[in-house]
């Protein structure tokens, strides 16, 4: 049985199709792998009878001579999409007993595809949060250095845990501020943040309107690739959607990358980066020198007011987008004897701590004689950050940087919220741009922690960023399994 | 008594001098569009609670709004017609509150740039007053749900089928300064959004509301501060919340006191306002840019067809009736204010006295409707029989007097003008034979009054014509009379 | 945001959580202060950028807003909309009353 986790989600694919294994058998082997890492606290919810009711029908697929892009494969879900009749939580004790009548744009088209659907994956509360530890349900436990408990990073830490623990073939995540590609770095595996746009927003639970954007956790390029194929589409019911192809991204696998120009962002290389990681940065810049790219140092010079900016604007789109969690419509309500009683009792009960204090600096930030200051002045520096990095992408194709400061950090030490926040600090500025961009394992530091190193791409470039990052992985070539994951 | 009756409209007679109302309207009108502004939820009036709601209405995880083209050409259209700045680009914000009937807790509307800018129309408030009203802007948004607080006790019941229907709010100028002037404000937008079909106008299903800021002041004072009275739906409730208002102030302020700016409601029981409880809470409604909309853009074409589309508006039918009819301006006014009344008043006008017409449809059949308590549309009088009853006057076949009989019977039975008057022998008479008849019998009854008249009481000839339309019964024709009792009086 | 250096305090405090409807116990009052005037001093460093000739980004999306046909394509589904509500009644929504 266990054999079988050791396909890849390209590998289980062609397995699957060549009849070499059925999608019942995957999607058992998944199941007990679930079970086998419960610890773990990936999943919120796991839906076995509709798994391999799924696997089933594809299967019955597979005989016919039928195969979507997906067929047979397991994968978990983010607990932010909305899923049909399925638990929805966004991890949040307010939406403890909220079942959707609707599926999100993004799991509909993984379906569509043939994908098989495990359960949905914890993640920090309302996607709020670096570490996994705002879950409602308690922490997620990164599978590397099991014992020492270690933090999976955020908001997606479910899904990033669940795929380096091979309880999930695949992943969906969202990504804000870096919540898919912090995780991944912390948790060894591949994680990409389309362009704003690609994927639709529709029936994912809203965090920051302007930032949101869906994406794949996987265990190589390859796989993100096959899995974005099938999230992105064009979506008439999001009006940020983007009207544009996503052109076959498994046809830019294994594309020379010579020539290529790679920038080297001078400010990404400050203080309060971990040594090892430091290193690996640079065994990465001379793999891509290796493979004919072109190394060129780069100037962003408003990347370090990327943080400030992104705490202005995302929590002032949050307290706007939380306020409909307010007990009368769905969710839970705490009852009252007047209505404001009653929204103040049930959001102050079913509302967690970062995301409170998030709907408070949001209100703050927008408020009568605070909204020049703050959020408006924000909104130019978020304008002088994007303008930076068009005026880079004049000169290069692709940007490389460190994908967070530092390693995973072990759960409950980092208490102050701002520390916390410095986690993505790399990871905010391509997400205030609307940029793709893509994390994935390099090597692991002196602890044994997986490191991330981070690829930019220009808007809907995706395509080149996975033939860059693919270049990438094979030069890395990080072929270790985390402690904690499923045998 | 004596003394308010002397006043102009809009001015109270207080003890320390004459107060002046400075009034502004901000008008809600809906959208007549078949979907809401940003789901495809239908936006019928009068459905079951909570069927016209989609989950994007009812605000659920993740639904996200997407805008409905018609709703923006027609905010363009009225836009233009009330010779207003186009904005070609405009911004959807959030204004974000909470309320039971409010799912999102943010109502998407427009704040720093609408999509309509600065305009202005003329309005009529009567025949020697006519003025011309500032719009400050016109921008869309989306209408709330409906609460219910008599269903039980202690809870009240939300109906969320309004919820994202397409508002326009028109938003005056302070120029207007009497609640008479509000009243023909609103008749003026009114007739503006029926001719161009962006809003059907019925104030009585709500789809036109309006909220009435008003103030006081001293004449050539700065600004009083304001109040709002919400969600007036009837232009006899904005008539008499604005006087209930002013007069509210006016005491205050005599009294030594001072207005707080504050939301009130207009309590058609008692004719007073009152403060709105539930808007006791000091706002700040936190405007941004939706997130999950962008800028609303479009070209000078996009404006330029539904330029070229624009029907005709009340203004130029106004300023047509008066060159093509000679009505005055007042009536070509009050024809204009529905497109139903300019084309009653051009088929009942066809070939006859334009002037006469007028006068008849809006002193004699405006009034018969209004005492049956029926539209235009149902009166029983026809444009062709009225013309023809006009016909019958001008051409001096009844009486003007009799006339009034014939219009009564018509408001009955709908018969034509000239079956009544055949079958009730009602024709003029105006054979000089037979008036002749009638005069000399008069004056052979009169004799006394004859010498009278004859010594110099000349005052005495309107008695003689009086005789002599009585025994004809009114039917005699008075010219005639007149012509031969001056004859014949010698 | 120099000329309003932003000291949160508790009465501040209490006016966004009413503004947010959020009910704060007391006794997390102090810290959520702290919190708050933290982030807010973090934050502050943007006042050294010049932005005086910079338009507010708002949406890093490149194209236009979309328009949809006005068609009735939603709707009639009341059991769907009220199936997650924590109090309904014939139809309703079902809250505390409110008094306008």
């Amino acid at each position: 049985m266990s054999d079988l986790l050791k396909y890849d989600l390209l590998g289980a694919s062609e397995a699957i199709k060549s009849k070499e294994i059925s999608s019942v058998e995957l999607t058992n082997a998944y199941i007990e792998a679930i079970e086998k890492t419960s610890s773990l606290g990936a999943y919120l919810e796991i839906v076995k009878d509709k798994a391999l009711e799924m696997a089933k029908v594809s299967d019955e697929n597979i005989s016919k001579g039928v195969s979507r892009p997906l067929e047979g494969l397991p994968i978990g879900i983010k607990d932010m999409f909305c899923t049909k009749d399925i638990k929805t939580t966004a991890s949040s004790k307010i939406l403890d007993n909220f079942y959707p009548t609707y599926e999100s744009t993004v799991t509909q088209n993984l379906w569509n595809d043939g994908a098989v659907m495990l359960g949905k994956l914890s993640c920090d509360e309302f996607a709020m949060g670096s570490s996994n530890e705002t879950a409602a349900k308690g922490n997620v436990i990164n599978p590397w250095l099991k014992h020492k408990k270690m933090s999976p990073g955020g908001s997606s830490g479910g899904s990033a845990a669940a795929v380096a623990a091979r309880s999930a073939l695949a992943a969906t995540g969202t990504d804000t501020g870096g919540s898919i590609r912090q995780p991944a770095a912390f948790c060894g595996i591949t994680g990409l943040k389309p362009t704003y746009g690609r994927c639709s927003r529709w029936g994912i639970v809203a965090f920051s309107s302007s930032l949101d954007q869906a994406g794949p956790l996987t265990r190589t390029v390859s796989d993100a690739a096959l899995m974005l194929n099938s999230m992105a589409s064009y979506d008439k019911k999001d009006s940020t959607s983007a009207n544009l192809n996503m052109p076959d991204l498994m046809s830019y696998l294994g594309n020379s990358i010579k020539g290529k120009k790679i920038g080297i962002p001078k400010e990404y290389t400050q203080d309060g980066i971990s040594d090892d990681i430091v290193n690996f940065y640079q065994k990465s810049i001379n793999w891509l020198k290796e493979a004919g790219a072109e190394i060129i140092p780069v100037s962003l010079p408003h990347t370090k007011y990327a943080l400030p900016v992104y705490y202005i604007i995302a929590p002032a789109e949050a307290s706007s987008n939380l306020a409909r969690y307010d007990g009368v419509r769905f969710g839970q309500r705490k009852e009252a004897s007047s209505l404001d009683e009653m929204y103040e009792a049930t959001r102050g009960e079913g509302f967690g701590d970062e995301v409170k204090r998030r709907i408070m600096i949001g209100t703050y930030v927008l408020s009568s004689g605070y909204y020049d200051a703050y959020y408006l002045k924000a909104q130019k520096v978020r304008r002088l950050i994007k303008e930076d990095f068009e005026n880079v992408f004049k000169k290069v194709d692709y940007i490389l940087t460190p994908s967070t400061p530092t390693t995973s950090f072990e759960l409950g030490k980092k208490q102050d919220p701002l520390t916390m926040y410095l986690n993505d600090i790399f990871t905010v500025p391509a997400s205030l741009a609307g940029l793709p961009g893509i994390s994935l394992p390099i090597g692991l530091d002196k602890l044994g922690l997986p490191i991330g190193i981070q690829l930019i791409a220009n808007s809907f470039d995706e395509p080149g960023l996975i033939s860059t990052a693919h270049v990438l992985e094979k030069s890395a070539d990080f072929n270790f399994i985390a402690d904690g994951a499923a045998k | 008594m004596s003394e308010t009756s002397k006043l102009k409209p809009g001015h109270i007679q207080g003890e320390t001098g004459v107060w002046e109302m400075v009034i502004g309207l901000e008008i809600h009108a809906q959208v007549s569009s078949k979907s809401k502004l940003f789901s495809g939820a239908s936006a019928t009036f009068g459905a079951q609670a909570n069927s016209n709601v989609s989950l994007v209405d009812a605000a659920m995880p993740g639904m996200l709004p997407v805008i409905n083209e018609y709703c923006v050409e027609q905010a363009v259209k009225t836009g233009l017609a009330l010779n207003a700045q186009i904005n070609n680009i405009s911004v959807f914000d959030r204004k974000n509150y909470f309320y039971a009937d409010l799912p999102q807790g943010y109502q998407i509307s427009q704040f720093t740039k609408p999509i309509v800018g600065e305009g202005e129309i003329n309005i009529d408030v009567d025949d020697n007053n006519q003025t011309t009203i500032g719009i400050e802007r016109l921008h869309l948004e989306q209408d709330a749900g409906k609460s219910l607080h008599d269903q039980h006790p202690s809870k009240s019941y939300i109906d969320l089928n309004r919820t994202g229907v397409a508002l326009m709010e028109i938003v005056s100028k302070p120029d207007i300064r009497s609640p008479q002037e509000a009243g023909a404000y609103v008749k003026k937008i009114r007739s503006i959004l029926r001719y161009v079909g962006s809003c059907d106008g019925n104030m009585e299903e709500g789809s036109l509301r309006a909220d009435c800021n008003v103030s006081v002041r001293k004449a050539g004072e700065e600004f009083g501060t304001r109040c709002e009275i919400k969600n007036l739906n009837s232009i006899r409730f904005i008539n008499q919340a604005i006087q209930a208002e002013a007069e509210r102030q006016v005491e205050i302020l005599e009294s030594g006191g001072e207005i707080n700016q504050e939301t009130r409601l207009f309590d058609t029981s008692t004719g007073e306002t009152r403060s709105m409880r539930s808007k006791e809470d000091a706002h700040d409604y936190r405007y941004f840019p939706d997130p999950d909309l962008l800028p609303l853009e479009f070209t000078d074409s996009f404006v330029q067809d539904i330029k070229d589309k624009l029907p005709e508006l009340p203004d130029f039918v106004k300023k047509r009736l008066v060159n093509e009819y000679g009505i005055t301006p007042y009536d070509a006014s009050i024809l204009v204010e529905e497109k139903d009344y300019v084309n009653f008043f051009e088929k009942a006008a066809t070939g006859g006295d334009g002037k006469l017409t007028a006068n008849w449809m809006i002193s004699e059949l405006f009034g018969a409707l209004k005492k049956e308590n029926l539209l235009l549309s149902n009166s029983p009088i026809s444009p062709e029989t009225l013309g023809e009853l006009i016909g019958l006057i001008s051409k001096g076949i009844i009486s003007g007097k009799i006339a009034k009989d014939v219009f009564s019977e018509m408001m009955i039975s709908s018969k034509k003008p000239s079956d009544i008057v055949k079958e009730k022998g009602l024709e003029q008479v105006s054979d000089d034979k037979e008036i002749l008849k009638l005069v000399d019998k008069v004056i052979a009854d009169n004799q006394d009054k004859v010498k009278d008249y004859l010594s110099g009481k000349d005052k005495l000839f309107g008695f003689f014509v009086g005789q002599v339309m009585k025994i004809s019964q009114g039917k005699a024709n008075p010219g005639l009379v007149n012509k031969m009792l001056k004859e014949n009086l010698k | 945001m120099s000329n309003k250096k932003s000291i949160v305090d508790i009465p501040t405090v209490n006016k966004i959580a009413r503004l947010s409807r959020l009910d704060i116990p007391e006794k997390n009052k102090q810290s959520l202060t702290n919190d708050l005037n933290n982030i807010l001093g973090f934050v502050a460093n943007l006042e050294e950028v010049d932005t005086s000739n910079v338009e507010p980004l708002a949406s890093v999306t490149g194209h236009k807003l979309p328009l949809r046909s006005d068609i009735v394509t939603d709707g009639n589904m009341e059991d769907l909309v009220l199936k997650n509500a924590p109090e309904s009644s014939s139809g309703f929504f079902v809250v505390p009353k409110v008094i306008e």
